[in-house]
């Protein structure tokens, strides 16, 4: 056993936009991650100290939090990546507004999801069964990796120091576009939705979305690219911006 | 305090929990026009379903197509040591194809056999290939495309909202009191039929797969309602958990590693396996590693390897090799699957597993064994249902999902849970409805049940002084780690017995510091009575069984006792404490009896 020093932000009981950090010193085991040093100051030193957490092991994306300013799963952040003599600093996501200590309010996020049109498949074969090829389905699974931590959400410039929540979802929710629209059986049309309502046009293409992502899922090039030339293709082709006229709308076939 | 000003909220149906069993449940209930409420106390999509990796078993044939219901029906059976309630494995091996299926019609993206149908891998105790997988991470796939799915179907979802306790009105369902974590404030539901799917209750031991949900609050929320709860003592200990560093200790290793070709060795470098295959399972087990090597290059002839026999027999006889001083350095065994497969398809089809071992261990599953051992996983037991209907003895109390008992018996196989939970969901939705269509009048909920409700939970914040809650649950895990575990005796249960009435104390005078809200003492506190009555029900039935059967082991009555195959053991509230007996189990339908016992090849010949 040794002991280790944290930085832990804390919310002020009565005003919960208000906070500081507080130190601990705890004795620490091998092989612990951030979210076991929480835990053992959460049993030991503060009973209250909120903090979200499930799978402990990099599945579900509760336990997103800024350490040592970069946002990472307390579950999967070995201590000793760090210096055994530095003390690591724990606080919440900073791109949504603090609950209390390490837990944020991710509800917008639940909001931009709702708002997606839903999957809507073609009919099965003759025989009932659906049929895709593994290599069709590849680059679709790579986005349904997303365990939703949020942390691309919480790093995108757009949404972070921007604020702009109101015209753009955030990479996490174009991934899932991407997901949809890129899915061999689904014949919804999401096009017109994806370029007014939820912004690709803010995003830039900086990528520090696909850097923190724990799923290691590329972001921008597979998924938000990708689904940037759509837009353009249908909005910016002259024969397309045709049709459109003809058609009076922006519906494919 | 006045009842009138708590938030009150009316729904037909009040689904308590999130995971796939809710999710399916109040998908089916919400889709027939009942005004639905989904209560978690996570966030949606957070549900222990997020974490299953290995897959869901269903009898599709994509992958052999001599499968069929009937054998993966016999399978059940004879995982669970024919304890199962016969009804429940015969619907559940019938329907899971179809709900595999639908999941698909919502936007689930399944790995695909090279016809590009679902396709399905080996598990432990099934005959064939037969659970459909997305790589490791199954159930992500499987919460995500019911939530995405679920959200449109009009239910209104309640996150982060601990259900404290059920009301009734006579002896009907009428409601439940509930508590927002974020800010403290009660909130009282008034519904007609109210389902649990709230999962296991695993966090009362310290090594376990289980996420600090699993408290037993469905079990222990039905059971003071006057439900009764069966199977307890069936607690599954997952063979395969990491046990080092210490940090990490019982964080699963999915079945999938040797579904995928994975062995087990001992300190020795044997093979150890050979050495413990049952009697019962002989005849469709390999015996010697050769014909288990040609079984892994995918020879029809071939028998199944040892690795995959049923969880109780592979964690048992890990245990046995510890106890023999042939266990790994850290006390376990050495599961390797790099002597096996290539690196780039162990990295294709166990992902999570590579990163979870590279990330959390500095192993490389690629180059290196794993060190793994048993760690408590899934709860068998819980709230005793009605086989078609999943309803309880309290009216219009319906439980599906880990928290009910009933379809797996003394083990379950790998796989068969998240079938479990769209199959049962789906069913205790559909009796939900037919229950609320029914009722003719509206029950009514009783101001008096639910001040107390809220008086036991603010009381933790209020009383001067007391018990660190993380304490109390520490004791709690260390006694059932030690006297509860995967080999029991009398005294050691009735130790563990002794212990809780103790322990019953300490809960009593838990203390939580600081406000009401987002409050990780009080919530823990609240956790705990749930905890210690599920606890409790496991070595009470435990005491009662004696024999050893599945999941279930006694050292002072070793093997199956033929006698005790005509009795699950049920635990109900008495007026002085917990009331445990057996009940007789009726005879089984000739049909199913007949295909429990037929052999395989006559079941292949009919499929
Ligand atoms: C690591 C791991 C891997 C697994 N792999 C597989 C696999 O490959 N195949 C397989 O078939 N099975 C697997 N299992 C088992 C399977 O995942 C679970 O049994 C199953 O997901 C349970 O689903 P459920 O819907 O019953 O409950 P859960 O998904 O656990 O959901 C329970 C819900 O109830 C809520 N809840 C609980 N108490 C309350 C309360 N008091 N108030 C309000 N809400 C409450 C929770 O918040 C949660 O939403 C695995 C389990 C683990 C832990
Ligand atoms: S690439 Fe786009 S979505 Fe990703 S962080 Fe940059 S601006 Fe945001
Ligand atoms: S895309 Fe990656 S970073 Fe973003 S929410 Fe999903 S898993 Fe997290
Ligand atoms: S606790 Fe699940 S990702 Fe960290």
């Amino acid at each position: 056993m040794a002991e280790r020093k944290f930085r832990v932000w804390r919310s002020d009981a009565e005003n919960k936009d208000a906070g500081s950090f507080v130190d601990y010193t705890i004795d620490v085991d091998s092989g612990m991650v951030v979210l076991d040093a929480i835990h053992r100051i959460q049993a030991h030193q503060a009973n209250d100290l909120a903090v979200r957490w499930n799978c402990k092991a990099g599945k579900c994306g509760s336990c997103s939090m800024e350490i040592n300013g970069r946002p990472k799963l307390a579950c999967m952040n070995r201590l000793n990546e760090y210096d055994p003599a530095e003390t690591i600093t724990v606080q919440p996501l900073k791109s949504f507004p603090i609950i209390k200590d390490l837990v944020t309010d991710v509800s917008w996020n639940f909001e931009q999801n709702q708002k997606i049109a839903p999957f809507k498949p073609k009919l099965p074969e003759a025989d009932g069964q659906y049929r895709m090829k593994q290599a069709d389905t590849d680059r679709v699974q790579e986005f349904r990796k997303c365990i939703e931590c949020y942390l691309c959400q919480n790093v995108c410039h757009v949404l972070r120091d921007h604020q702009q929540k109101d015209n753009f979802v955030g990479p996490r929710f174009m991934i899932r576009l991407a997901s949809l629209e890129m899915h061999p059986l689904d014949r919804a049309d999401r096009i017109p939705q994806i370029r007014k309502e939820f912004g690709s046009g803010m995003c830039n293409i900086t990528k520090c979305c696909t850097e923190v992502c724990p799923e290691h899922i590329n972001i921008t090039d597979n998924g938000i690219i990708p689904l940037k030339e759509r837009v353009v293709d249908r909005y910016y082709d002259p024969v397309m911006w045709m049709w459109n006229k003809i058609t009076g709308g922006d519906k494919q076939g | 305090m006045d009842v009138s000003e708590l938030q009150t909220v009316e729904h037909d149906i009040l689904v308590i929990g999130a995971g796939g069993a809710g999710l399916r449940a109040a998908i089916a209930t919400a889709q027939q026009g009942k005004s639905t409420a989904l209560v978690s106390k996570s966030l949606l999509g957070k549900a222990h379903t997020v974490m299953a990796e290995g897959g869901c078993a269903a009898a599709l044939g994509n992958v052999d197509s001599r499968d069929s219901w009937e054998i993966h029906f016999r399978d059940t059976m004879r995982g669970g040591k024919f304890l199962n309630q016969w009804r429940m494995a015969e619907l559940h091996a019938q329907q899971a194809p179809e709900r595999v299926r639908e999941l698909e019609e919502w936007g689930a993206v399944f790995d695909r056999t090279k016809d590009g149908l679902i396709s399905q891998r080996n598990f432990g105790g099934h005959r064939y290939p037969r659970l459909a997988h997305v790589g490791d991470r199954t159930g992500l796939e499987m919460i995500r495309t019911l939530q995405d799915h679920g959200i449109h179907q009009g239910f209104d979802a309640y996150m982060e909202c601990k259900i404290l306790a059920l009301l009734k009105d006579g002896d009907r369902i009428a409601g439940a009191v509930g508590l927002w974590r974020e800010t403290g404030r009660f909130i009282v539901f008034k519904a007609a039929a109210v389902i649990l799917a709230t999962g296991g209750g695993g966090r009362a031991w310290r090594v376990t797969s289980n996420s600090w949900e699993y408290s037993g609050d469905g079990a222990a929320m039905a059971y003071q309602a006057g439900a009764e709860l069966m199977d307890m003592e069936f607690t599954q200990f997952h063979p395969t958990g990491m046990i080092w560093p210490p940090s990490v200790r019982g964080i699963l290793v999915t079945e999938g590693v040797r579904g995928d070709g994975g062995i087990l060795l001992n300190n020795k470098n044997e093979r150890f396996m050979f050495n413990y295959i049952p009697d019962r399972f002989a005849s469709e087990t390999a015996d010697s590693e050769e014909e288990a090597n040609r079984w892994l290059e995918g020879e029809e002839g071939a028998r199944r390897p040892p690795e995959l026999l049923t969880r109780d027999v592979v964690a048992r006889s890990i245990r046995a090799e510890v106890e023999a001083g042939r266990g790994s350095p850290h006390g376990g065994a050495f599961l390797n699957i790099a002597s096996r497969r290539e690196p780039d398809f162990i990295r294709r089809k166990l992902p999570s597993m590579y990163h979870q071992f590279k990330e959390l261990a500095e192993v490389d599953i690629t180059k290196d064994p794993m060190e793994v051992g048993p760690t408590l996983h899934y709860f068998m037991g819980g709230i005793r249902v009605d086989s078609d209907s999943q309803q309880t003895l309290v009216p219009g109390l319906f439980a599906c999902g880990e928290c009910a008992a009933g379809m797996h018996g003394a083990n379950r196989l790998g796989g068969n849970s998240l079938s479990d939970l769209l199959v049962f969901g789906k069913l205790a939705g559909d009796a939900a409805v037919e229950h609320v269509d029914k009722s003719s009048s509206k029950p009514a909920t009783a101001d008096a049940e639910i001040a107390a409700v809220v008086r036991n939970a603010t009381d933790i914040l209020n009383r001067e002084d007391g018990k660190n809650p993380f304490l109390v649950h520490e004791d709690i895990q260390e006694s059932m780690q030690q006297y509860v575990g995967i080999v029991r005796s009398k005294e050691d249960l009735e130790t563990a017995i002794a212990r809780m009435q103790e322990l019953w104390d300490e809960v009593s005078r838990v203390k939580a510091h600081g406000s009401s809200q987002f409050n990780a003492g009080w919530h823990e506190a609240l956790d705990l009575p749930c905890l210690l009555i599920t606890a409790e029900a496991v070595a009470r039935a435990g005491l009662l069984r004696e024999e050893s059967r599945g999941a279930h082991t006694r050292l002072d009555f070793e093997g199956e006792r033929e006698e005790w195959g005509n009795y699950n053991i049920v635990v109900r509230k008495g007026a002085d404490g917990m009331k445990v007996e057996k009940i007789e189990r009726p005879p089984p339908p000739q049909k199913l009896a007949a295909i429990a016992q037929a052999s395989l090849e006559e079941l292949e010949k009919n499929g």
